[in-house]
């Protein structure tokens, strides 16, 4: 088993390898750079633009380099902490993204929690209650809500909000906040914003949580062993809880691969509408500039987190299924 | 309440399904009684309602059926009052408190009745924390003592194992221990030993008669093997069609049946007192027209060599990987096939006998190509030349397919839903390219005729037809192509004890008529001794007899051959299982066969000796021919 999660961790390096690689290429795919794009803009609003200075620029960070060079520099300057220069905010990356990362992430672990706590008893009641009023208004419900995209979820709730209640309820805290150091009434106002985007980017993973949660119950529900509990002389709640929920928990937990960069990056557009202070926004912001240090330390980011889900869930597995950890892998 | 001394008492038991269009009804006005103390086997066939009345005991039916009538239990021992099951309140404290610890039941299949994430002393001791106040260490005791008293050689350490490091027999035995240990006054077994293996079979029929007779505890057996009725029962219960339709003590059911059914079932059994020639007879005989499908076919049978397939070394191993927390992994090399040679003689039926395992089925697959062996040579020779099957490619191998087909075990799952019967049976024919659209059909209806299906079927999806149906089906397409070679992995095993007489004989008469050869594989040594003419039995990958049928069966040599003859149970009551001698010949345990069949894990000290008159069996080669004879 120790050696299974050494060779888990080894694996990752050569993975992340070849997806900053590939970042690499997709943000050197489009003609020109960004002191191009720079250079044009400037032109579009009847600036003069003084050449040289562009080109010394361009040296100095290495532009007139070949490709090759500048991958090598980019990951091993990653390596050292070093996530480049943006230049559209004329600051180190590292600086640019600073608060908003720790947003994001506030976001989505309150995401997360919000998705699993309300789709675990729904999804436990739409299985146990198959066929009820129940199972099928809260199975419309779940429709619903996959089928609504999340930007118009954050529309219409800010409509109304601003109807009802007559807030505003963009930004993830009181501008007033933005740019100051973390105090208790800093954490208030954060608190006060973030059930909002918390409630709307996590609606369709919920609902999408619930079918799935559902389908996997019921599956386990007609298992053999759930009637040797009940002639056990179990009773049905505890049957539920210890057997075929159990079981169950299995997907649950291949699903954290997935669900941590979907969060993130699936919530741009809401982030967006919402004005939110998390990396969704700068991000294609980022790519639209051909800010390319900025948008690569990204997605190198949302690698990172890819391939970090997916193994604490292949290590969670392991731990929670013995079957896994215990049974020989059959080479043929 | 006039139950009396019985401890159950079904009155007018009436259990209805609803289903999509309608209601089903399962059991019809059941009655019946089961003793304190005593074995109550009900017997019947798949379907006709003997574990639903298991379940309607439990309470633990599907929500969809619907119960009346009325189940009495009578539990003296607890001192509790006559109470009628069905009608204390669904999943409720009462019955609740009577599942497990006064009445408990084990299930047909041991690998998906426990927990695969649990540890079966979890499970075990779950029981003792729903029904006593024992504390957990006094659990854990418990447990480990009842696990060591069922067979697990460490129980500590089987406490902490889970149920997929187990074999099914230990699993089997688990689940024993688990219904056991609150020491119930009633255990319903449904299906016990089904799943199991025979030798593996005998050992848990030992054990639960030893278990029912020291705890004194009444068991209701519901079974459809007549032999582990007649080695069990005290009384019989027989249900037909969810209809009691004889009942009463083990002595008078097999001695003196009366009801039609009864009789038929007992006449369809295939038994080793056979007389040579003798049919069994169907509860519902098909006729067949074999003759429908003889044509030129006869002249094939009269030429050629006499033997058509010739095994010679094969061998076959499997590896796994598996790894423990710490340390590197290990691997297990698994011989599947070890050092097979035998021959088929053209127009004989060969059995090749074993327990789930033996490698019999990877030796079916090596000859139809579908495995690759590691070593060894087939050939066959139908006349037109002898063929290295193992080198065979392109057209050669797609002219071998056709000459070599194969029935299977499951005829659920061998025949694709979304075919009709006839583009099932002219596949075959269209992969070949024999004949025109209009005259594979003709062949189709012809195929029908032969193995006795009506030919307006044709159009007819599989799931319209019975399992013996089906598997009828499955034997016209293998019949399809004229084939020489039909092998028959276990075609019976998965049907009914009525419905696999109709099949027997069906396979039976498609050989004598048509001059197939056959190669029939099967772990049931009472269907190959009906249907072979030569018997090869299998164990760990080699054969370790082979003989004529007759010389097998009355002379076994070989201690693994004796241990499955002897754990076979008969159904007839002067024929008991001997559980002593089944203890002493050790089955499968090469360590107990003796010096000269055991190859004290050198490679290759063990050889075919020949006896003489074609019965080989497997020995050192130091051993002397007169020192294997018993």
């Amino acid at each position: 088993m120790l050696r299974y999660i050494l060779w888990r961790i080894a694996v990752m390096v050569p993975t992340l390898l070849i997806i900053s690689a590939l970042v690499f290429t997709i943000i050197e795919l489009p003609p020109g750079d960004y002191f191009e794009s720079y250079v044009a803009e400037l032109r579009a609003q009847g600036e003069g633009v003084d050449n040289e200075q562009i080109e010394a620029l361009r040296k100095q960070y290495g532009f007139d380099q070949p490709a090759l060079l500048r991958y090598v520099y980019w990951v091993g300057g990653m390596l050292q902490g070093d996530f480049g220069y943006s230049f559209e905010y004329e600051l180190p990356v590292s600086e640019v993204v600073g608060d908003r990362l720790w947003l994001t992430i506030l976001v989505s672990f309150f995401t997360i929690i919000f998705t699993w706590i309300i789709a675990f008893p729904i999804g436990i009641y739409a299985a146990t209650h198959q066929y009820s009023w129940g199972d099928y208004g809260l199975s419309l419900v779940g429709l619903i809500g996959i089928a609504i995209p999340n930007f118009m979820l954050a529309l219409i709730l800010m409509y109304f909000a601003n109807i009802w209640f007559g807030t505003s309820i963009g930004h993830l805290m009181d501008q007033k906040y933005l740019s100051e150091p973390m105090s208790w009434e800093k954490a208030k106002s954060i608190l006060e914003h973030i059930w909002i985007p918390v409630i709307i980017v996590g609606a369709a993973g919920t609902a999408g949580m619930i079918r799935r949660l559902r389908a996997n119950l019921l599956d386990e529900l007609q298992k053999q062993y759930v009637v040797t509990a009940r002639a056990k002389g179990l009773s049905p709640t505890r049957t539920l809880l210890k057997y075929p929920l159990r079981m169950a928990l299995n997907f649950f937990i291949s699903d954290i691969g997935s669900i941590l960069p979907a969060i993130i990056s699936g919530a741009e557009i809401t982030a967006i509408v919402l004005s939110l202070e998390t990396t969704g926004p700068m991000l294609i912001k980022a790519l639209q500039s051909q800010d390319m240090y900025l948008a690569g330390s990204f997605l190198m980011f949302l690698a990172f987190l890819t391939v970090i889900g997916v193994l604490i869930s292949d290590l969670a597995l392991a731990v929670l299924d013995p079957r896994i950890r215990l049974q020989g892998r059959s080479t043929k | 309440m006039t139950s009396g001394a019985d401890l159950l008492r079904v009155e007018g038991l009436r259990i209805t399904f609803s289903v999509l269009g309608g209601e089903v009804e399962a059991v019809r006005g059941a009655n019946f009684r089961i003793l304190p103390g005593k074995v109550t086997a009900l017997v019947g066939e798949s379907g006709s309602g003997k574990s639903a009345i298991s379940q309607a005991i439990m309470g633990i039916l599907p929500s969809v059926a619907q119960v009346s009538g009325r189940v009495l239990f009578n539990d003296v021992a607890a001192g509790t009052k006559p109470v009628d099951l069905l009608g204390l309140e669904t999943d409720g404290q009462e019955i609740q408190a009577i599942r497990g610890a006064r009445i408990s039941k084990i299930f047909q299949e041991p690998m998906t009745s426990l927990s695969p994430l649990h540890t079966i002393g979890n499970q075990i001791s779950e029981v003792l924390k729903i029904h006593t106040d024992a504390d957990k260490a006094e659990r854990r005791a418990r447990t480990e003592q009842l696990l060591g008293y069922v067979g697990f050689a460490k129980p500590k350490r089987a406490y902490d194992m889970y149920p997929f490091e187990l074999s099914g027999g230990m699993r089997q035995r688990a689940m024993i221990a688990m219904a056991l240990i609150c020491r119930p006054a009633l255990l319903v077994a449904d299906e016990p030993t089904t799943a199991l293996d025979v030798t593996v079979q005998a050992q848990i029929l030992q054990l639960l008669r030893e278990l029912q007779s020291k705890l004194n505890m009444a068991m209701l057996l519901i079974t459809h093997d007549l032999g582990v009725v007649a080695n069990m029962a005290d009384e019989v219960v027989v249900i037909y069609h969810g209809e009691i339709v004889e009942a009463g003590p083990v002595d008078a059911i097999f001695r003196n049946p009366q009801h039609p059914y009864l009789k038929g079932l007992m006449a369809a059994v295939p038994h080793f007192d056979m007389k040579p020639g003798e049919r069994l007879k169907a509860l519902r005989e098909v006729s067949v027209k074999p003759g429908a499908l003889v044509g030129d076919r006869r002249a094939a049978k009269a030429s050629g060599p006499e033997v058509l397939v010739s095994v010679r070394h094969l061998s076959k191993t499997f590896s796994t990987r598996s790894s423990g927390w710490f340390g590197a992994d290990t691997t297990f090399r698994h011989r599947a096939v070890d050092n097979v040679s035998f021959d088929i003689r053209r127009g004989e039926c060969l059995g090749l006998v074993g327990e789930s395992g033996c490698g019999k089925t990877t030796v079916s697959k090596i000859l139809m190509r579908a495995v690759t062996p590691d070593t060894g040579t087939v050939t066959f020779d139908d006349g037109e030349g002898a063929v290295d099957v193992l080198k065979l490619e392109g057209a050669e191998l797609k002219a071998l397919r056709a000459k070599i087909q194969m029935v299977f075990q499951d005829p659920v799952s061998s025949l694709s839903p979304r075919m009709t019967i006839k583009n099932i049976l002219s596949e075959p024919l269209e992969i070949h390219g024999r004949g025109t659209p209009r005259s594979r059909v003709e062949t189709v209806r012809s195929l029908l005729q032969a193995v006795g299906l009506d030919q307006r079927f044709i159009n007819r999806y599989p799931h319209s037809f019975s399992g013996g149906q089906r598997q009828r089906i499955g034997i016209a397409r293998a019949l399809a192509l004229v084939p020489q070679l039909l092998i028959c992995d276990e075609p019976v095993s998965a049907l009914d004890v009525s419905v696999q007489a109709q099949i027997l004989n069906l396979l039976k008469d498609l050989q004598k008529e048509l001059g197939l050869t056959m190669l029939f594989i099967s772990h049931n040594l009472a269907v190959v001794d009906y249907m072979a003419d030569r018997i090869a039995v299998m164990c760990a990958g080699r054969i370790v007899e082979l003989a004529p049928r007759e010389v097998l069966m009355r002379n076994p040599v070989h201690p693994y051959t004796k241990s499955l003859l002897a754990a076979v149970p008969y159904p007839d009551l002067d024929r008991k299982l001997d559980f002593e001698s089944l203890q002493a010949s050790g089955g499968s345990d090469q360590q107990r066969w003796g010096a000269q069949f055991s190859d004290g894990g050198e490679e290759n000290a063990l050889v075919p000796a020949d006896l003489g008159g074609g019965h080989l069996v497997l020995a050192r080669k130091s051993a002397d021919a007169r020192e294997l004879r018993p």
